[in-house]
């Protein structure tokens, strides 16, 4: 048990966002946990390309396919889990949550730790052997961008995942789980589902379901809701360096607090919370998830003290009969090149050496679907409203991407940017880190399930055998 | 904005003056697919009605001419004194096929801030 008051006194849970993306901070979960009282602490992972690269490393390699950077994280955690009570939630799972679940026991057993640590394993999301009969049975899983049924790239796809929402993670809560990993799990139900397991929400509650999943999404990108990325003042954002990341006081009404551990850097804010709640935002009336639809135009903010925004008034709608699916298929390839013009006449270089090189591209025969020029320093972040630049600039940056169905002539333009250097406008640099690399292109194809078609699983395993 | 305080006094006829939105408001922008949205939150509670009149959907089409292929959809949200925009086919394709350096849209948001409106001669800007 954490200083925070639980079963009896003001009834207020503590939910820390530790990562907001694989990549994030690595210091962040583990000031979360030493930096003060929390009951929970949520890791989100996933974004729309990270379940292909995910499904590719699985096959290459059965134990693979989720974040292996959670295990050693664990590693780091288990202490504050096993002493402090702390409850971890992620979907650091990926399409392997099995593995994953089995490399943090495997680190419990190591620290001695293996009586104290239950995982729960949310699955059910990974369809992508399910998909022939999927079809087969009236589901086109028509792309929701472009309208096409599934059968065009039905022979490229690499990854089919549903958006499971936080009930698989409250039914892991109340099994016993400290440690929950997930597949495909909703950001928001990272945050979203610890509340509801200790609050006791109904699922047809639907103010404060909403009001959860706004604390989910305020929770789900890190510190870019404390005053990372936030434009208002920001110069003065205090000690960057050490960013406190969102925590949540939840109360069972559904209002809460977003705040940081005190001593950290960074800054919680009205305009910093705003932010966070544009982020991503399509129609604000109208935030579907698969626990509720949020009404964004009904929330109310209020400076509650120094870095302590209060959240209360949201309001939320019956959830829809449908699933959202994330689906990744091939696509093609791409590469993307830099050169560095330096002073005199820089952006009149860079210029030149584009034509030439497109030039080039065209008497090589080589066919590409785009190739795209950008001038950094000039033109690449805000295009044409950026005007004119200072003729007397001191450098400018030549990048240029190309893309193609096929590898081929992706590959001969990487060979066509060095020799540029040598015998094309003078004065540039920068070469240094080589050709550029040719990607696969892994395209991603959103599409719509009902939910009568899923059963998310959820499983208790401890360091002593499934159970 | 502290450090960047400046005016744009340029366009100023009968009680008006032009002023740049990144003395008004401040932004955060995203991706979803091909689309970019653009979160413009004002500076102050009595600035979103300027917003509200002047920030347009066809006045941000308009400054994102040659930049976005689709149109442009705006959501008002008084509660946070902020309007939201969807931008589409503005991403390059979006996701993992743009070539573009801001392939997730993530500076949209300072390219709206460029964008300059009429104001009250007398109103007052930080």
């Amino acid at each position: 048990m954490t200083g925070v008051a639980r079963k009896n006194g003001p009834r207020i849970v503590r939910i820390a966002s530790g990562q907001g993306f694989w990549g994030d901070w690595l210091e962040a979960p583990i000031r979360q946990v030493e930096g003060g009282p929390i009951d929970y602490l949520m890791m989100d992972y996933l974004a729309e390309v990270t379940m292909s690269i995910m499904q590719k490393q699985r096959t290459r390699d059965p134990a693979m396919g989720y974040a292996r950077d959670f295990v050693p994280l664990m590693e780091r955690l288990l202490p504050a889990v096993a002493e402090r009570g702390v409850r971890v939630v992620s979907n650091a799972g990926g399409v392997n949550p099995q593995a994953c679940a089995a490399g943090v026991l495997e680190v419990a057993a190591s620290l001695g730790l293996a009586d104290a640590v239950r995982v729960g394993v949310v699955s059910g999301d990974d369809i992508l052997d399910r998909l022939d009969a999927l079809i087969a049975a009236g589901h086109h899983l028509t792309n929701m961008d472009t309208g096409e049924p599934l059968e065009t790239v039905r022979d490229r796809i690499q990854s089919a995942n549903v958006y499971l929402g936080a009930w698989p993670v409250v039914e892991a809560l109340a099994r016993g789980a400290n440690v929950v990993v997930t597949g495909r799990v909703t950001d928001t139900g990272l945050t979203l589902g610890p509340m509801i397991h200790e609050f006791g929400w109904a699922a047809d509650d639907w103010d404060r379901i909403a009001a959860g999943t706004v604390a989910g999404h305020i929770n789900e990108c890190g510190a870019q809701s404390t005053g990372g990325n936030c434009l208002v003042d920001w110069e003065t954002i205090p000690d960057l360096a050490d960013p406190g990341y969102p925590i949540v006081e939840a109360h069972p009404d559904g209002t809460f607090v977003v705040t940081k551990h005190p001593g950290t850097g960074g800054r919680v804010s009205v305009a910093s919370v705003s932010e966070q709640l544009l982020y991503e935002m399509g129609d604000p009336a109208n935030y579907i998830t698969p626990d509720c639809v949020v009404d964004f135009t009904s929330i109310r903010l209020e400076q509650a003290g120094p870095d302590r925004v209060a959240v209360a008034g949201v309001r939320g709608r019956p959830a829809t009969d449908f699933l959202k699916v994330s689906i990744s298929y091939h696509y093609g390839y791409k590469a993307v090149g830099t050169l560095v013009y330096a002073w005199p006449d820089a952006y009149r270089k860079a210029q030149r050496a584009d034509q030439i090189l497109r030039e080039r591209l065209r008497r090589l025969d080589l066919v590409f679907e785009e190739i795209l020029t950008e001038y950094v320093g000039v033109n690449a972040t805000h295009g044409p409203m950026a005007g004119e630049p200072d003729p007397d600039i001191a450098e400018v940056q030549l990048r240029i991407g190309v893309r193609s169905r096929d590898v081929g002539p992706v590959r001969r333009f990487t060979r066509e940017l060095a020799p540029l250097i040598l015998n094309g406008p003078p004065s540039s640099t920068g070469f240094a880190a080589g050709r550029p690399k040719v990607e696969e292109i892994v395209a991603y194809w959103p599409a719509l399930i009902p939910k009568s078609e899923i059963t998310p699983s959820v499983e208790i395993l401890t360091a002593g055998g499934g159970k | 904005m502290g450090a960047k305080r400046r005016r744009f006094r340029g366009g100023a006829t009968g009680g008006t003056r032009r002023v740049r939105l990144l003395e008004l408001a401040h932004a955060r922008s995203g991706d979803k697919g091909d689309t970019a949205n653009v979160g413009l939150i004002a500076l102050r509670p009595e600035y979103y009605p300027l917003l509200v009149r002047e920030v347009t959907a066809a006045r941000v089409a308009a400054h994102f001419g040659g930049v976005i292929r689709g149109d442009v959809v705006r959501f008002e949200l008084p509660n946070l004194n902020a309007l939201n925009f969807l931008l589409h086919g503005a991403l390059g394709g979006g996701g993992t096929l743009s070539l573009k350096t801001d392939a997730q849209g993530k500076v949209f948001s300072t390219a709206l801030l460029r964008m300059e409106i009429d104001v009250p001669e007398a109103l007052d800007v930080e």
